[in-house]
């Protein structure tokens, strides 16, 4: 949907901009829809005389999707998140980072180096870590919002006025988060306790939509929506009665990552715009843009001041949100079967 | 308009007819390439066994159909039953298709009628008009009909300052909504060819119809509808059978909070499921229903052209 057209404009504005025409070499990312600014972009491109040609998705795994139906060979670098990280490495889609490759890797943050979903950073840099939770609309809803059961066991006021994200990781995760239960378990009364209780909650919702998920709320079509952190903040600047929950259950945890991908056309460039986004200044550009964090050490000084105030941004102390896992084969097919009866 | 070649019955010369052999080649270069090919690559695929997180392993497997028309349970291991949820959401779609094939008639014949009544030279401005709005892309239009349908937009805006209604009017996130989408998506599909029929018809016909005492909805019923059936039923066919593969409108008007076989489809392939083979399943159950459609038309068409003499 709006993917397409962000991403045709994009890879349009860029073609336009590299006036140059003669760049050195090219760089083919793939990239989640609006989320990284055009003028880094343009930055990078000039610094390396680099053309840069800029492809979107709206899920991780219409990614993986894109990739495995032939796309690999065509892109340099992709920005999954964590879990479809993993999923990459496993399925030998990612290309290897040799040590010393990229000259700004020591510019991670301690705690960031050794991430269960990529042991040593052996084919990703950490880009942007973030949260998936909730917004509500404060005009339509005086109570505490801070459950989960808003999205899954509405009080009246919400109930038809809720959109959810139109994707199965993270509905499920944060549905697991609201049962207590662990993810991807493969115990049987507990993925049919989840079954039933997605199937309850479903008549109180109003939509599916993820990447429409920041202007339904800004626009007011819905009281409650699943969102990420950084749409969250973007969408209370235009209706200033969103407030972005932080259930006290938990919320989902995420961290996308650059990886470099197999067959890379342009692998040197790839490195190149690795060490790029390693570099304080240009990360602070993308986190002050979307609105995440990056895990890059001194970017803080470049970061906008108002991030270190925002609601959004900063989870309470105390509560635990958890990584989408990637289920197995097995419990999979289970989630999927409960995917389709929820849309059915 | 099928009914057009037997209609005529001009002699083609013997010249003519060699050179149509190889005329006819790049059109079926194309064909072959651009549709043939990729029918035959998701009936392969559709019976090979899915890989997980996407792909297919190279081996037979009715899996993908089995999926579709048994219900194993949660856990795959109950006993077989006859699963409802696919058909129905094929259905779903067909009702929506269908409703949104009755409306475009329903407005669109009367207008293509206006249109081909009125002197020749105000029609083609007329043709115009109705294809201006096609000049933009259809998820623009349809992302446009969220704008205006939504509750704080401007039809509700209007509404309210009318008097008419108190609150606004819920409308997005409806099949109401899909309909309004659909629709306005497809209606020049239906105006156009009953367009080119109506212009064809004789309307002197219509003015012996009336010497002999026959009112406006006889001569409408028996003398004009018979003559341009053929363009209705294109129309019809041009309308129902992108409607019923259409996700745009389902998705952005209607919430997308119940899969259509569109996004049923898509699913499969971009989705987490990732079931490659079942998602080529799906469409190839829906092409064969399609066809069978398509062949039902051909063969009434064939008898009534055999009928009428």
């Amino acid at each position: 949907m709006k993917k397409l057209l962000t991403s045709t404009a994009a890879a349009t504005a860029l073609l336009m901009g590299a006036s140059g025409a003669q760049a050195e070499g090219k760089l083919a990312i793939y990239h989640w829809f609006e989320y990284i600014p055009q003028e880094l972009l343009e930055k990078f491109s000039a610094e390396h005389d680099v053309e840069v040609i800029l492809d979107t998705y709206d899920s991780n795994e219409a990614m993986l999707a894109t990739l495995k139906a032939g796309a690999i060979g065509t892109y340099d670098v992709a920005v999954p998140t964590d879990y479809m990280v993993s999923i990459l490495i496993g399925e030998g889609l990612a290309d290897e980072v040799a040590s010393g490759e990229l000259k700004n890797i020591g510019n991670v943050k301690e705690s960031f180096t050794d991430p269960a979903y990529d042991p040593g950073l052996k084919h990703s840099i950490p880009y942007q870590g973030g949260t998936t939770s909730f917004s509500v609309d404060t005009a339509e809803y005086s109570g505490d919002i801070n459950s989960t059961d808003i999205v899954f066991n509405p009080p009246e006021e919400l109930k038809g006025k809720i959109n959810i994200l139109d994707s199965q990781g993270e509905v499920l995760a944060l549905a697991a988060v609201h049962m207590g239960i662990p993810q991807c378990s493969n115990d049987r009364e507990q993925l049919k306790a989840m079954n039933e209780m997605l199937q309850a909650a479903k008549p109180h919702w109003a939509s599916f939509n993820s990447d429409t998920a920041k202007e339904v709320l800004a626009a007011g079509d819905v009281a409650v929506g699943m969102i990420f952190n950084g749409f969250a903040a973007k969408a209370r600047e235009s209706r200033d009665t969103l407030q972005y929950a932080f259930p006290k259950q938990g919320w989902v945890n995420w961290m996308d990552s650059v990886v470099l991908l197999k067959d890379a056309p342009n692998r040197e460039n790839a490195l190149k715009f690795m060490d790029f986004l390693l570099e304080p200044e240009n990360i602070a550009a993308v986190t002050n843009y979307a609105r995440y964090r990056d895990v890059v050490k001194g970017s803080e000084e470049f970061h906008d001041p108002a991030l270190a105030e925002e609601p959004e941004g900063n989870p309470p102390a105390g509560i635990e949100g958890v990584f989408v896992q990637a289920c197995d084969a097995e419990t999979q097919a289970v989630y999927d079967k409960i995917w389709t009866n929820l849309k059915k | 308009m099928a009914g057009g070649a037997t209609s005529g019955g001009n002699a083609v010369t013997d010249t003519y007819k060699e050179a149509r052999n190889w005329l006819l080649l790049p059109a079926w270069v194309t064909l072959s390439f651009l549709v043939l090919a990729p029918v035959l690559l998701m009936l392969v695929y559709s019976f090979l066994t899915k890989e997980f997180r996407g792909g297919v392993i190279w081996e037979f497997s009715l899996a993908a159909y089995d999926q579709f028309f048994f219900d194993r349970g949660l856990f795959g291991d109950d006993p077989a039953q006859i699963e409802w949820t696919y058909i129905a959401i094929f259905w779903r779609s067909i009702w929506q298709a269908g409703a949104a094939t009755l409306l475009s008639l329903a407005i669109g014949f009367p207008t293509a009628y206006f249109i081909a009544t009125r002197p020749e030279k105000q029609r083609v401005i007329w043709v115009f008009l109705i294809t201006i709005p096609y000049w933009v892309n259809l998820l623009i239009r349809t992302v446009s009909m969220r704008f205006l349908l939504r509750d704080e937009g401007p039809l509700n805006s209007f509404f309210m300052a009318t008097g008419l209604v108190d609150g606004p009017v819920h409308m997005i996130n409806t099949n109401f909504a899909v309909q309004v989408g659909l629709f306005y998506s497809y209606l020049p599909f239906m105006v156009l060819p009953i367009y080119a029929a109506v212009e064809r018809y004789n309307f002197t016909l219509s003015e012996a119809a009336a010497d002999l005492y026959a009112n406006k909805w006889i001569t409408l019923r028996h003398i004009v509808l018979p003559a341009v059936k053929p363009g209705v039923i294109a129309g019809c066919i041009l309308v129902f059978v992108p409607s019923l593969g259409s996700f745009l409108a389902p998705d952005l008007l209607g919430g997308a909070k119940n899969f259509m076989i569109g996004s049923l489809i898509e699913e499969q392939f971009k989705g987490n499921a990732g079931n490659w083979p079942f998602g080529a399943a799906a469409s190839m159950i829906l092409l064969t229903m399609v066809l069978i459609i398509l062949v039902i038309y051909a063969r009434a068409q064939a008898r009534s052209d055999k009928e009428a003499g």
